[in-house]
């Protein structure tokens, strides 16, 4: 008997049909990967499944019974647990105290109890041992790093007993080495007996993790079976219900003059160590690294954020002093954030206010806004990008994660950069949505802007970039000609290289 | 869509109130009664309004209603010295401007949160107003400043006037320009428009600053109506102010909030409390039914949001 069923469940939140025809069937033992496109259903699938939203029609059996679940507490007496992809956890308490959560051990008996401190720490320590997570149980949650958070959260997911175990793209913001030991984790809990359901963008992951999987499309299980039964093209296929021949593939530029030299920055604050690059016109400079290996904080340094100790800067070859990131804007910088909805985007503003928002000199007549030029501007540019909006005037809040980074990446085109910082820019978008992203950076650079793009993604690495640098502990540690390999690229990333 | 069903629901509450009202009582709907709800609700109006961009910077401003005391002072002893109406009036806008520049600077450059530094600011500036008048209220002014919160223009109250001008210049500010354009981005998220290149500190202040420039004017109204510049004056109307902003939609995480939603939250206060009195409501029950609809308006402002998303 399968340890979950989902037969024809349907959801509809006020006008729009989020779950037309959702079946599911998961066994103990087994990981279950849950694919499609992002809007395609998965997560409001999963949140009924955890009990977060009611479904409206069909049947889920739990063992074989019939339930109906209110709340995810009722999910978790069951023995249903969620570890999220947003991180769902009060960064002002210690990792020990986000594991036991709601359900702090207590010292003395019944409800009068004090909270067992000592107690709780020992037995957090345990179970992070018991996985080699890198953390203690007295770190406050808001010092950890995405990856680390996540850990937090598999550690309280763990430690429910629970049977069925939902991760939500675990790994999206994970470096290799971390993702391995999620990897291990999944693997050792369906060991246990566990049933895994794993949602994931990771199209390499696939065979590494899952056993079999599942595909939604616009709310319809449109696939089901084992994974040894099928090809990732037809998975792929499945997902966006089109053939896609060659989702990354760029024709290669000769690099122009150089836009941006970077020579031997440091900054103490973010560990960067005399790091030298350089972004021509034309090219697209790929840089890989562990998480942590500084380039996000390179990204800061450079637009103005972090306040650099040595070094210098040069834009178009003339030495730049960039103080602030109103700064870096003006000498034609543009940065799309790893995390576009915490410092790229403001969601409850329009599309429109946000594409012009780096501009608004562009828009001002005499000190007054030129809403319909505002408004003629946005539409062009969404036409352009192929931005699924229904008008200007749409809350950026309301958009899908691919349309939220078009709306970011419209933003500095209207802004006329010429220089992008590009940070982890398909980071939780779906396939659809990436391939339209490179294209945009693709022809970013045929127009002659410079670009570097920082990525975790390997394989989109060596698709897109025409070289890839990499760092390691604050420092390039080494640069790789297009073509090359994933071992050479996670040598240089993981080894120090030799003298 | 979205945003007119925002402004739809509280204006629908005030045309009920008001329908209510016109049945309830036969003195409500007379020229008088209303000339004078307009006059009482003007010097909210006038702080509300200023409040609103405050609020939508994801700000606050708790020491307006001690700007109000403090500028009216200030502009009553200028008019006891002999000064001109208008001379007065600008100084009373002028003491309110350089009030909330100080909250937007210390905001700004201290880097701590709006609600503490006008927490400061609010015991602060009553204190100064005590210190120079020694506690004592200013009577000796001319009575041609009655006007101002008394008399009239082409038949409909003066302050009416002012605050539809008012009004329309912090609407074209807020929909039509920069600054107003700035206020809701910095509401919105904050490190994205400082990502965007925005010069936030210098828009943060400007916007304290217009909050007192108006908190002044109100100021100036409160002590021509009373005839006195009380160094008392004003106390707790911050939080009147605050309430007409949240009633009319406006969002404490900044980001939201208009114009039109402000006035029409500042007269649904307006007119419960002026129907309480009509119908004999005590003063008490009053503050019990005016704390009711602020938490049930901003009750419905959050269904109507989650329903939304």
């Amino acid at each position: 008997m399968p340890l979950l069923e989902l037969q024809n469940i349907q959801k509809r939140f006020g006008g729009v049909t989020a779950l037309r025809n959702g079946n599911l069937t998961v066994s103990a033992g087994e990981v279950h990967l849950l694919l499609g496109e992002n809007g395609a259903g998965k997560s409001t699938l999963m949140k009924i499944v955890a009990g977060i939203v009611e479904r409206d029609s069909g049947r889920m059996l739990w063992n074989g019974q019939e339930v109906f679940l209110r709340t995810p507490s009722e999910a978790a007496a069951m023995g249903i647990a969620m570890v999220n992809q947003e991180s769902l956890l009060a960064p002002h308490l210690s990792v020990a105290e986000n594991i036991f959560l709601g359900r702090e051990k207590r010292t003395g008996a019944g409800r009068f109890g004090m909270v067992d401190r000592k107690g709780a720490l020992e037995l957090a320590r345990h179970t992070i041992a018991q996985y080699g997570f890198p953390l203690e149980p007295e770190w406050p949650v808001s010092r950890l790093s995405p990856a680390g958070r996540q850990m937090v959260e598999i550690c309280r997911a763990i430690h429910h007993g629970s049977s069925l175990l939902i991760f939500d793209e675990p790994t999206s913001s994970l470096s290799d080495t971390e993702t391995d030991q999620v990897f291990r984790i999944v693997r050792d809990l369906k060991a246990r007996g566990m049933g895994i359901i794993y949602i994931t963008h990771r199209m390499n992951e696939l065979r590494v993790i899952g056993d079999s999987a599942t595909v939604l499309r616009d709310g319809e299980t449109v696939h089901s079976g084992r994974l040894a039964e099928i090809g990732t093209d037809r998975l792929i296929q499945h997902m966006v219900g089109r053939e896609v021949a060659q989702i990354y593939e760029r024709e290669h530029l000769e690099p122009g003059e150089p836009l941006l030299e970077v020579r031997n920055l440091s900054v103490e604050s973010t560990k960067l160590k005399n790091i030298s690059l350089t972004l021509r016109r034309g090219e697209i400079t790929g840089m890989a690294g562990l998480i942590g290996a500084g380039r996000t904080e390179l990204c800061r340094a450079i637009f103005g954020i972090d306040a650099p100790q040595s070094g210098e800067i040069l834009v178009g070859g003339k030495p730049a002093r960039i103080r602030s990131p109103r700064a870096a804007v003006q000498a034609g910088i543009a940065l799309v954030t790893e995390d576009r909805q915490v410092s790229g985007l403001a969601l409850r503003l329009p599309i429109g206010s946000n594409v012009t928002l780096a501009n608004m000199e562009r828009i001002s007549r005499l000190g007054f806004l030129d809403l319909k030029y505002e408004a003629r501007a946005a539409s062009e540019l969404g036409r352009k990008m192929s931005l699924k909006a229904s008008s200007p005037a749409q809350l950026a809040g309301t958009l899908s994660g691919g349309n939220q980074q078009k709306v970011v990446i419209a933003k500095w085109l209207f802004r006329q950069s010429n220089i992008f910082l590009f940070d982890e820019p398909t980071r939780g978008i779906d396939i659809g949505a990436k391939a339209e992203v490179f294209e945009l950076m693709g022809e970013l650079a045929r127009n002659g802007a410079a670009i570097l793009m920082v990525s975790s993604e390997l394989t989109e690495l060596q698709h897109v970039a025409d070289r890839i640098v990499v760092m390691r502990q604050g420092r390039i540690s080494g640069e790789l000609p297009r073509g090359c390999s994933q071992e050479q690229i996670m040598k240089l990333a993981v080894m120090e290289v030799a003298a | 869509m979205n945003r007119r069903l925002q402004k739809f629901l509280p204006f629908l509450s005030l045309i009920i109130l008001f329908v209510a009202l016109s049945i309830a009582s036969p003195y409500f709907l007379t020229a008088n009664n209303l000339a004078s709800v307009a006059r009482q609700t003007a010097v909210f109006n006038t702080m509300a309004l200023g409040m609103t961009i405050v609020i939508i910077t994801g700000g606050i401003d708790l020491s307006v209603g001690s700007i109000l005391g403090l500028a009216g002072l200030g502009g009553a002893m200028a008019l006891e010295a002999g000064d001109p109406v208008v001379v007065g009036v600008l100084i009373g806008i002028a003491i309110g401007t350089a009030c909330g520049l100080l909250n937007g600077f210390l905001i700004t450059r201290l880097r701590i949160p709006p609600f503490v530094v006008t927490l400061g600011a609010l015991g602060i500036y009553r204190g100064v107003a005590l210190i120079i008048s020694n506690g004592l209220p200013v009577h000796k002014i001319p009575s041609g400043f009655s006007f101002i919160g008394e008399g009239n223009l082409l038949g409909v109250p003066f302050v009416l006037w002012m605050l539809v001008i008012c009004a329309v210049a912090v609407h074209v500010i807020l929909e039509h320009t920069r600054l107003g354009r700035y206020a809701f981005a910095i509401g919105s998220n904050r490190v994205a428009s400082v990502y965007a290149g925005i010069p936030v500190n210098f828009h943060i202040t400007a916007v304290y600053a217009i909050g007192g420039a108006l908190s002044g004017l109100a100021g100036m109204i409160e002590a021509s109506r009373l005839m006195t510049g009380q160094p008392t004056a004003g106390q707790g109307y911050e939080l009147q102010a605050i309430a007409a902003v949240v009633i009319g939609g406006g969002s404490l995480n900044g980001g939201e909030g208009s114009v039109v939603g402000t006035l029409i939250g500042a007269f649904i206060m307006g007119l419960l409390s002026n129907g309480a009195d009509l119908l004999n409501i005590s003063n008490y029950w009053q503050q019990v039914i005016i704390g009711s609809v602020i938490i049930l308006a901003v009750t419905l402002d959050e269904v109507r949001k989650r329903r939304a998303v």
